[in-house]
């Protein structure tokens, strides 16, 4: 059981004080301020990569967009059980939309061995949910996307759970080689031991630029994207709460006067 | 421009309200409306979206009693090349979201996904869309192609009244091969554990702002000096603090309390979508923008740990 894992590297917004304030630019963040960590689902999607190589043998590969920084989370899955490791990086990469991003990263895959390949099901960053799925059109592949529970029924078939809404499963059967696009939830990423650390620091990360994936210019990036974001706001603010003023001990006490008055405590 | 697309979206015997909303989207802007609706025995889904709609195509094929991305996709293929729609919308959901992006990339379509807002402009549409969690706004810009395919966030805008009454074209299963890459099972219903929330009358709901599962005993003291239950968002329950039927939100579950003290929660459409029937809502955060305070009554800015253990005492307090 051979798996493709993708992985991207987002800034870190999971504390949900964290600030988000646009560039200069208008198309891009402020970035100085934040930390940068794997994805959220994709973390996911490593850790069900190694289960089903420890469980059926096997390589995983990981697979990225990024530039030099993103080494860390790429290192970071080798150090948990991945065998390979291929970044993709490019300034014509630059603004490219989720199907272009697909195309960038089905040029990497398509030489590989592969059963199944890994994305997660949504970034922190942009949540297009779209990646995936679009990989596996690319790639001429069946998909299953939100995926929160694989199965491996035969050779060639897997029974996967997608997740709907009200959590809610929808069971179906899938042929491989195919894209699944991995939910959070369906696993506990493990951490990475010492050792594999240690042994993933001498693992080769194989580079690759625009020129070594085949594609034109007219493929990727802005230019090879149908969709472009070309400026981002500051969301309108609807009505806000009526915020408690003071201390802790001050805002504490007229929330719970208002509970008290309210009949709710 | 030309027609615009609407996929209905049903799921389990109930047509998605996602379809009304999307329906009532399309209705503003400026062209006809076609609703695509793909279905066994569903005579009444077609009626409903013919009330919003100019006209209803309606795919009536055992086929299509259970959604199987791979069977949509091959339909919707067929039927786009023949109708040369302007615009195809999808709900950017469970279903629709394993079926746009690909749907898309087979006919080289310009693709966007979780749009909350379109608008025409030079007979094409752009397209709103939120970033990082609902802090960022971004304008979606395309190139020119004869049709856009866009996936709508569930519950972006409201469906409106309906009142239309289209036309029902009933037509033939425009895919005569059979699809064996995907086959469907069956639902599993997410199970009920020992506390249902979705009857509660007072939550506590906490977010990633508790930062670690040692820090969860103030809000279990908080909830109790509230009477109240302890919920979650997705992420606590992904991490393993609060088991899954704790979760409020999309993927979650739908709450009515009557009071919702979000707590280091910071208000995302997947979450915020759970709690519309909260009679009040208090937040607790200590990013003045993040999007909860929207969502919220009275909200407190602040850290959660002074916040929280202080609100405790003054309760326990008014109960002593």
């Amino acid at each position: 059981m051979n798996v493709v894992v993708c992985v991207k590297q987002v800034p870190d917004t999971s504390d949900p004080d964290t600030e988000v304030h646009i560039d200069s630019s208008g198309r891009d963040v402020e970035r100085s301020k934040f930390s940068f960590v794997i994805n959220d689902a994709d973390n996911y999607a490593v850790e069900e990569a190694i289960l089903l190589k420890e469980k059926h043998g096997g390589e995983v590969t990981v697979v990225n967009i990024g530039p030099e920084t993103a080494n860390q989370v790429i290192r970071m899955a080798l150090a948990k059980g991945g065998d390979k490791a291929i970044r993709l990086e490019d300034e014509k990469f630059e603004f490219s939309d989720a199907v272009c991003t697909a195309r960038l990263l089905a040029s990497a895959i398509k030489d590989i061995e592969y059963d199944i390949v890994m994305t997660g099901c949504i970034a922190t960053d942009d949540g297009y949910t779209a990646t995936g799925v679009a990989l596996g059109q690319v790639l001429g592949l069946p998909h299953a996307a939100y995926v929160k529970s694989v199965e491996v029924v035969e050779e060639g078939k897997l029974k996967v759970g997608r997740e709907l809404e009200g959590g809610i499963m929808e069971m179906l059967e899938i042929q491989t080689p195919c894209v699944l696009t991995i939910q959070t939830g369906i696993n506990e990423p493990r951490y990475a031991s010492f050792k594999g650390i240690r042994a993933a620091s001498k693992k080769e990360i194989k580079l690759m630029d625009l020129a070594a994936t085949g594609l034109s210019e007219d493929e990727a990036g802005e230019a090879g994207s149908k969709s472009v974001m070309v400026q981002y706001s500051v969301p309108e603010v609807g009505e806000l709460a009526e915020m408690l003023e003071g201390d802790a001990a001050e805002t504490s006490g007229k929330l719970a006067g208002i509970l008290k008055e309210k009949g709710l405590v | 421009m030309s027609d615009i697309f609407v996929l209905a979206e049903h799921r389990q015997d109930e047509l998605r309200e996602v379809t009304l909303e999307m329906l009532t989207m399309a209705g503003g802007l400026g062209s006809p409306v076609t609703a695509v609706l793909f279905g066994s025995g569903v005579n009444d889904f077609a009626d409903k979206c013919a009330s919003f709609a100019d006209k209803v195509i309606y795919v009536d094929d055992p086929t299509y009693e259970n959604f199987n991305s791979a069977a949509y996709q091959a339909a919707l293929v067929e039927l786009i090349k023949a109708e040369k729609p302007g615009l195809v919308l999808i709900g950017n959901t469970g279903q629709g979201a394993d079926l746009a992006p690909s749907l898309a990339v087979e006919l080289d379509l310009p693709y966007s996904s979780d749009i909350i807002a379109v608008t025409i402009e030079n007979d094409k549409p752009v397209a709103t869309r939120q970033y990082y969690g609902g802090k960022i706004d971004g304008r979606i810009e395309f190139k020119d192609a004869d049709t856009y395919v866009l996936a709508i966030r569930e519950a972006a805008t409201p469906a409106g009244e309906g009142g239309k009454s289209g036309e029902i074209v009933k037509t033939d299963n425009p895919v005569t091969t059979e699809i064996t890459v995907k086959r469907f099972l069956e639902y599993v219903e997410a199970a009920i554990g020992e506390v249902d929330i979705t009857q509660s009358t007072a939550l506590v709901a906490v977010g990633r702002g508790i930062r670690e599962d040692k820090n969860m005993p103030i809000m279990e003291e908080l909830a109790q000096a509230m009477g109240a239950d302890l919920a979650a968002s997705r992420a606590v329950v992904d991490a393993g603090w609060l088991p899954q039927d704790r979760q409020v939100g999309i993927s979650g579950k739908t709450v009515k309390p009557k009071l919702y003290l979000a707590v280091g929660i910071s208000g995302a459409f997947q979450h915020v979508t759970g709690i519309k029937g909260a009679d009040l809502v208090v937040a607790i955060n200590k990013d003045p923008d993040a999007p909860i305070f929207q969502y919220a009554d009275y909200g407190i800015v602040d850290d959660l740990f002074k916040v929280v253990p202080a609100l405790t005492d003054k309760l326990k307090g008014m109960k002593g």
